[in-house]
C-alpha cells in the first residue's frame, strides 16, 4: 500500500511542487495521474522514489516510513520498487540481456536464477531474440520494453512508471501501456503518469488529477471522463 | 547477499567496462603512462643528482696539522673527541712519517722540492688528522670544535678549511645543498601535479558516465555495487600505464643513453641513472605499479561518490 499524508514539496527556490497532497493507493491497483507539465507528477514519483525528500507531510510504501527510512536503507527501498523513466535509462555499454541482468546480480542471485528470470521477463514484453542487441540498435517502444522488464525482473510489488509514453509513438505507447496491464493483472500495483488522454480514456482505470501541486480529482476507472 | 558472487561481478563488471570503453580507456592510460614516466624519471633523476653530490661531498674535508710536541695520548683523545661528533662521518689520522711519503709521492716529479726537503735533514710536514663531515654544511661546527683553546694549543698551523678555501667550500656545500632541496621540491611539484592531472583525467572519465551511475543508484544498487567496477577499471589503468612507463624508460636507457648524457651537460650520471633503475627495478616497479594503482583507484574512489549522493535535504 503507499499513502501520502498532506505532503508538501517545496525547492530551493521557494517553488512549491506539491501542496497538501493526500493519496491512497491499496495494493494491486492500477493508477492513473495525469496533470499539465509542472502539475506535480514527476515530483509525486520521485518522492516515492525516495529521489526527493517531501518538505513535511508523511509518506508510507509497502509499510515503510520514510521519515524513518535511512540513507543506507535507499537501495533496499528502490530493489522494492520498480521503476520505469521517460527517457528509459538503460544502461548504454550493456546488452539487453545484461541490462536485465543488472537487476538481478545487484540483488546477489545466482547466475542459475538469472538465466531463468531474464528469458522468462523478456518473453511478457515481447523481446525475445533481443538478449545481445546493445540499447543503441533498438528503438524507442523495444528501449521502453527492456526498461519494463528490468523493472519487474526481481517482481516487485510496485511499479512506477514516469510518462513511460512520453517518447513513443502511438503504436508503441499502446503496446507499452498493455505490458503495464498484463503486469498489473499479475498482481502487481502500478502507477502511471501520462498526460495522454487517449490512452486515460482507453484503459478506464482509476484517475488522479493534478493541478499546480494538488489533487483536483480522483477518480474511479468508471468515473473518470475527460472532455 | 554471497560475497564471493558479489566481489566476481564487480571484477566482471570492471573488466567489460574497460573493453567496451576502450577510446576513454586509451586516453586516460596515455595521460597516466606521461605521468607516471615524469615521475619516475624523477626518481631516477633525484637519486642520480643525489649520486652525484654525495661525490663531491665526499672529497670535501678538513685537515688539521698537529704540533710535533704533542703525545700520543693527546692524539688519541683528539681523534675521540672528533668520532664522537655526530657531524663528523670520518676521521683518518696520517703520522708524520706517513705525510712526508705522500708528500714526496705528490711531488714525485718536482726536484726542487725533493732536495729542499733532503737539505733539511728533518721531517717539516706535521702529522694530520683528515676530518670527513657528514655534510659540508657541518664544516663550520666542526670548524667551531677545532677553535676552542684546548684544540687550537694541539695545532701547528690553521686547518685547511679557512680563508680562500673555506669560501670554497662553503659556497659547494650551499650549491650542492640546494640542489638537493630543488631535487626534492620538484619531486613534491611534479608528483602532486601529476596526482592531479590523472585525478582530473579520470573524473572527466566518470563524469562522461554519471547517468550510469545516477541510473543504477535508482535502480537500487548498493554503493560498492556500483563504485566498485570503476575503481577495478581505473586498477586496470594504473596497472597498463605503470607497466608502458617502466617499459619506456627501459627503453630509453638500452637505446639513447648516449644521446641523454650528453643533453644532461655532464651535471647527471646517466650510466648511474642506468645502473639506479636495473639495481633498484623492482623497489621501482613497486612505486611505479602502486602509485598506478592506487592513484587510479582513489580517483575513481573519490570520482563517484559525488553522484552516488542522496538528496536527504527536505
Amino acid at each position: 500500500m503507499i499513502v501520502l499524508d498532506r505532503v508538501t514539496k517545496t525547492y530551493s527556490d521557494k517553488s512549491i511542487a506539491l501542496k497538501k497532497v493526500s493519496l491512497r493507493i491499496d495494493p494491486k491497483e492500477f493508477v492513473i495521474i495525469i496533470g499539465k507539465s509542472g502539475a506535480g507528477k514527476t515530483t509525486l514519483l520521485r518522492l516515492l522514489t525516495r529521489e526527493e525528500r517531501q518538505t513535511s507531510g508523511k509518506i508510507v510504501v509497502g509499510g515503510i516510513d520514510y521519515d524513518k527510512l535511512k540513507d543506507r536503507n535507499i537501495p533496499m527501498l528502490r530493489r522494492r520498487i520498480g521503476v520505469v523513466f521517460q527517457d528509459f535509462k538503460l544502461l548504454p555499454n550493456r546488452t539487453v540481456y545484461e541490462n536485465v541482468a543488472f537487476a538481478l546480480e545487484m540483488v546477489g542471485k545466482t547466475n542459475a536464477q538469472i538465466k531463468k528470470t531474464v528469458p522468462r521477463v523478456l518473453s511478457i514484453v515481447d523481446l525475445k531474440g533481443k538478449e545481445k542487441s546493445m540499447p543503441s540498435q533498438l528503438s524507442g517502444g523495444e528501449r521502453q520494453r527492456v526498461a519494463i522488464a528490468r523493472a519487474i525482473a526481481r517482481q516487485p510489488k510496485i511499479l512506477i512508471a514516469d510518462e513511460p509514453t512520453g517518447n513513443l509513438d502511438p503504436k508503441n505507447a499502446w503496446d507499452i501501456i498493455k505490458v503495464l496491464e498484463k503486469i498489473n493483472k499479475y498482481g502487481t500495483t502500478v502507477v502511471l503518469t501520462t498526460h495522454n488522454q487517449e490512452i486515460v480514456n482507453k484503459i478506464r482505470r482509476r484517475v488522479v488529477t493534478l493541478k499546480d501541486g494538488q489533487i483536483v480529482g480522483d477518480h474511479a476507472k468508471s468515473e473518470y471522463k475527460h472532455t | 547477499m554471497n560475497l564471493f558472487i558479489t566481489f566476481g561481478r564487480i571484477l566482471k563488471n570492471g573488466l567489460n567496462n574497460f573493453l567496451r570503453n576502450i577510446t576513454l580507456a586509451v586516453a586516460a592510460i596515455a595521460v597516466m603512462a606521461i605521468t607516471l614516466t615524469t615521475i619516475l624519471i624523477l626518481i631516477i633523476t633525484n637519486a642520480s643528482l643525489n649520486n652525484t653530490i654525495g661525490q663531491i661531498n665526499n672529497k670535501i674535508d678538513i685537515s688539521v696539522y698537529l704540533k710535533d710536541s704533542i703525545t700520543p695520548a693527546q692524539t688519541t683523545t683528539l681523534l675521540t673527541q672528533l668520532r664522537d661528533m655526530h657531524e663528523v662521518k670520518s676521521v683518518k689520522y696520517i703520522s708524520k712519517n706517513q705525510a712526508l711519503a705522500l708528500y714526496e709521492d705528490e711531488n714525485a716529479g718536482n726536484k726542487t722540492i725533493q732536495s729542499a726537503t733532503e737539505a733539511l735533514g728533518i721531517n717539516p710536514i706535521p702529522a694530520t688528522i683528515n676530518i670527513t663531515p657528514v655534510t659540508p654544511s657541518q664544516l663550520s661546527q666542526i670548524k667551531q670544535f677545532l677553535n676552542e683553546p684546548d684544540t687550537v694549543a694541539l695545532q701547528a698551523a690553521n686547518s685547511s678549511y679557512s680563508g680562500a678555501l673555506q669560501t670554497a667550500i662553503d659556497k659547494i656545500a650551499k650549491t650542492t645543498r640546494l640542489l638537493k632541496e630543488a631535487g626534492f621540491i620538484s619531486i613534491i611539484i611534479f608528483g602532486t601535479t601529476s596526482v592531479l592531472i590523472i585525478f582530473n583525467t579520470i573524473r572527466m572519465t566518470i563524469f562522461n558516465r554519471r547517468d550510469e551511475i545516477q541510473t543504477m543508484r535508482l535502480l537500487g544498487a548498493g554503493t560498492w555495487f556500483i563504485k566498485g567496477p570503476y575503481v577495478v577499471e581505473n586498477i586496470i589503468y594504473g596497472l597498463i600505464s605503470a607497466t608502458i612507463s617502466l617499459t619506456f624508460v627501459e627503453i630509453m636507457f638500452t637505446t639513447v643513453s648516449n644521446n641523454l648524457q650528453a643533453s644532461t651537460f655532464g651535471l647527471l650520471s646517466i650510466s648511474y641513472s642506468e645502473y639506479y633503475f636495473k639495481h633498484n627495478f623492482v623497489s621501482l616497479l613497486f612505486i611505479i605499479v602502486g602509485l598506478g594503482i592506487i592513484i587510479g583507484a582513489g580517483s575513481a574512489f573519490i570520482a563517484t561518490r559525488r553522484y552516488l549522493k542522496y538528496k536527504t535535504r527536505k
